[in-house]
């Protein structure tokens, strides 16, 4: 064989080499994704087969009796998120709209970052903020004046001992805040200005340009954003078992403790055994194919707008 | 009544304030928990505070070195295993992504991104700790590896896709082989963009807690040794913050602040490696 002809194999064998590596490296990652699905549905296997599907909805958490049911975690999980939505939604979508169509150039910068640097912010830091700072600012100015006024309805009776589904959906949404705002403003600003200048040449006032033209062009990416935020809540640990109370019962109250699916996990997994541990990592099952189908969703809404975009992946 | 033209303004002018106080206050929180740290922390920082171990439960004295320098070991090894797949398996996305298992790659690394910490916890007990009969610090350091993964895989194809096209084309159009192309052009035009990934990366996995509590458990002495427990300043929060000795309160908001910093300032750091080259959206 001649000279260049061998060259140009080697050539060749080294490229073929470079993506066998890189394909592996890249494999990683559906492996990595199996492999906890796997482990989970596996480890869950002893409590999926002792409760069935009414481990969904028994209220019962008792180690003594060994009788396992996750209801109250999923309905402490659910509200908690629900308040967290409540509150973050309006304040980040307002900022992201603030940033994208009414600020100042120059202000759009810092105030992002500074938003952003919210996601930052080591959840444990969260809880400890929770239980010296906020608790004690509840218990004083917010709680007192809710049951005066809404204590008749049940979501507000009960006593308010500080570590309570209100004090956890309060730490949530500002952890989901900067998620949801920094995609919707992604998500905003992909919309094309020829949307906003049609609808000002037409003699729209600023707020209906952005109400009329732009909103609804963005519609399905804040979708996504709220929907990325919502799967935050839903699987965030750290701060919520430090403030939430971690009790399994049942109850509308906010203002009394809850549990969550991520938190039980987190509280009660280094001391369970048996069928107890089984029952946590069908808990587990559950948060994962929930977190999985809710980012799923968000992937799929932000891209209708902001094509290929990483979402969630940037922080800070 | 005032005219419709008017009460038109007056309704604009008006929503644009409330997104304006929108912005203010979601940055009320913000400054809020900065000036509790700084507040809070600060006066129990001390010469003590950084080479001193916690002192026995309920007295007063002692220290986080342990956490400092346990943090520092977990977030170092666990970067070790997490980068080189990270940043090969984003590369191999910008590169070689088109097909199916480029698809794949791409959608579950955005699902692994949302996946809860404490999911990856229980997933390296099964498979660390409970095999080796003990908890380690390895296996926390492998935990938070997989949960940076996703990450880096994500900004890396990001920052990879950015380099302009026509590079590879002469690359390719000199001779250069398609793998030499990658490595010596599009990684090394990407290389400040990979870097602020892999930073931010670290930053976030830096204060996670949740993975670490079934693998790396927390230890109140100084332990340099990956095989066994070790104390991390986000495990040494949780646990002062919700025992109820004053003493440890205060130990809490002062690792809370030395943690803060630490990641402001890797998250700092990764910001000045693109400022150069990208305007960051």
């Amino acid at each position: 064989m001649t000279g260049p002809a061998r060259r140009l194999r080697s050539i060749g064998w080294g490229d073929g080499l470079f993506r066998g590596v890189l394909a592996a490296l890249a494999s990683v990652v559906p492996l990595l994704f199996v492999g906890i699905a796997g482990l989970l549905a596996v480890s869950a296997w002893p409590s999926i087969r002792q409760f069935g599907f009414s481990f969904l909805w028994t209220s019962t958490w008792d180690p003594v009796a060994d009788v396992y049911g996750a209801a109250p975690m999923i309905w402490g999980t659910l509200l908690s998120s629900l308040i967290a939505l409540i509150i973050a939604v309006p304040l980040a979508v307002g900022v992201a709209i603030y940033l994208t169509e009414f600020s100042p150039r120059w202000l759009r910068r810092p105030v992002g970052t500074l938003v952003e640097l919210l996601a930052a912010i080591p959840s444990v830091v969260y809880g400890l903020w929770g239980i010296f700072v906020l608790i004690p600012l509840l218990r004083t100015f917010v709680v007192p004046p809710l049951q005066a006024v809404l204590g008749w309805t049940p979501f507000f009776s009960g006593t308010f001992f500080g570590n309570s589904m209100l004090a956890g959906g309060i730490i949530l949404a500002i952890m989901i805040l900067p998620y949801i705002s920094s995609v919707s403003r992604e998500v905003l600003a992909a919309v094309p200005p020829s949307q906003r200048e049609a609808a000002l040449a037409l003699g729209a006032t600023r707020w209906e340009a952005v109400w009329s033209a732009v909103l609804p062009y963005a519609r399905a990416g804040v979708l996504g954003a709220i929907v990325l935020g919502l799967g935050r809540a839903l699987g965030e640990t750290m701060a919520v078992v430090m403030v939430i109370g971690n009790r399994h019962d049942l109850s509308v109250s906010l203002i009394e403790p809850g549990y969550t699916m991520a938190s039980i996990i987190a509280n009660e997994f280094n001391e369970a055994a048996g069928l107890q541990r089984a029952a946590l990592f069908e808990i587990g099952l559950v948060l994962f194919a929930v977190t999985v189908a809710v980012n799923a969703l968000a992937r799929l809404l932000v891209w209708r707008v902001a094509r290929e975009s990483a979402v969630g992946s940037r922080a800070i | 009544m005032m005219p419709r033209a008017v009460r038109r303004r007056v309704f604009s002018r008006l929503m644009t304030g409330l997104t304006l106080l929108a912005a203010v206050l979601a940055l009320a929180p913000l400054f809020a928990i900065f000036a509790d740290l700084v507040i809070r922390g600060a006066s129990s920082i001390n010469l003590d505070f950084f080479i001193r171990n916690p002192a026995a439960a309920g007295q007063t004295g002692g220290g986080v070195a342990n956490a400092i320098v346990g943090t520092l070991i977990i977030v170092g090894v666990a970067g070790a295993m997490g980068l080189p797949v990270g940043i090969g398996a984003g590369v191999y996305l910008a590169e070689y992504g088109g097909g199916r298992l480029g698809g794949v790659v791409r959608f579950l690394a955005d699902v692994l991104n949302g996946t809860p910490s404490v999911i990856v916890g229980i997933f390296a007990w099964t498979w660390v700790v409970r095999p080796m009969g003990h908890f380690s610090a390895l296996s926390g350091a492998i935990a938070l590896a997989v949960l940076m993964i996703p990450m880096v895989t994500r900004t890396t194809e990001e920052m990879v896709r950015l380099v302009p096209h026509s590079l590879r084309e002469a690359a390719l159009a000199l001779g250069f082989p398609r793998w030499r192309t990658t490595v010596r052009i599009m990684v090394r035009a990407a290389w400040p963009g990979i870097v602020t990934g892999a930073l931010v990366a670290v930053a976030r996995i830096a204060g996670e807690t949740a993975p670490l509590l079934f693998t790396t458990l927390g230890n109140l002495n100084f332990k340099t040794d990956v095989m066994q427990p070790m104390q991390t300043l986000s495990l040494q929060i949780y646990v002062f913050a919700t025992g109820p000795f004053e003493e440890w309160h205060r130990l809490a908001w002062g690792a809370a602040l030395v943690l803060m910093a630490l990641v402001l300032l890797v998250g700092v750091v990764a910001r000045a490696a693109t400022q150069k080259r990208f305007r960051d959206g």
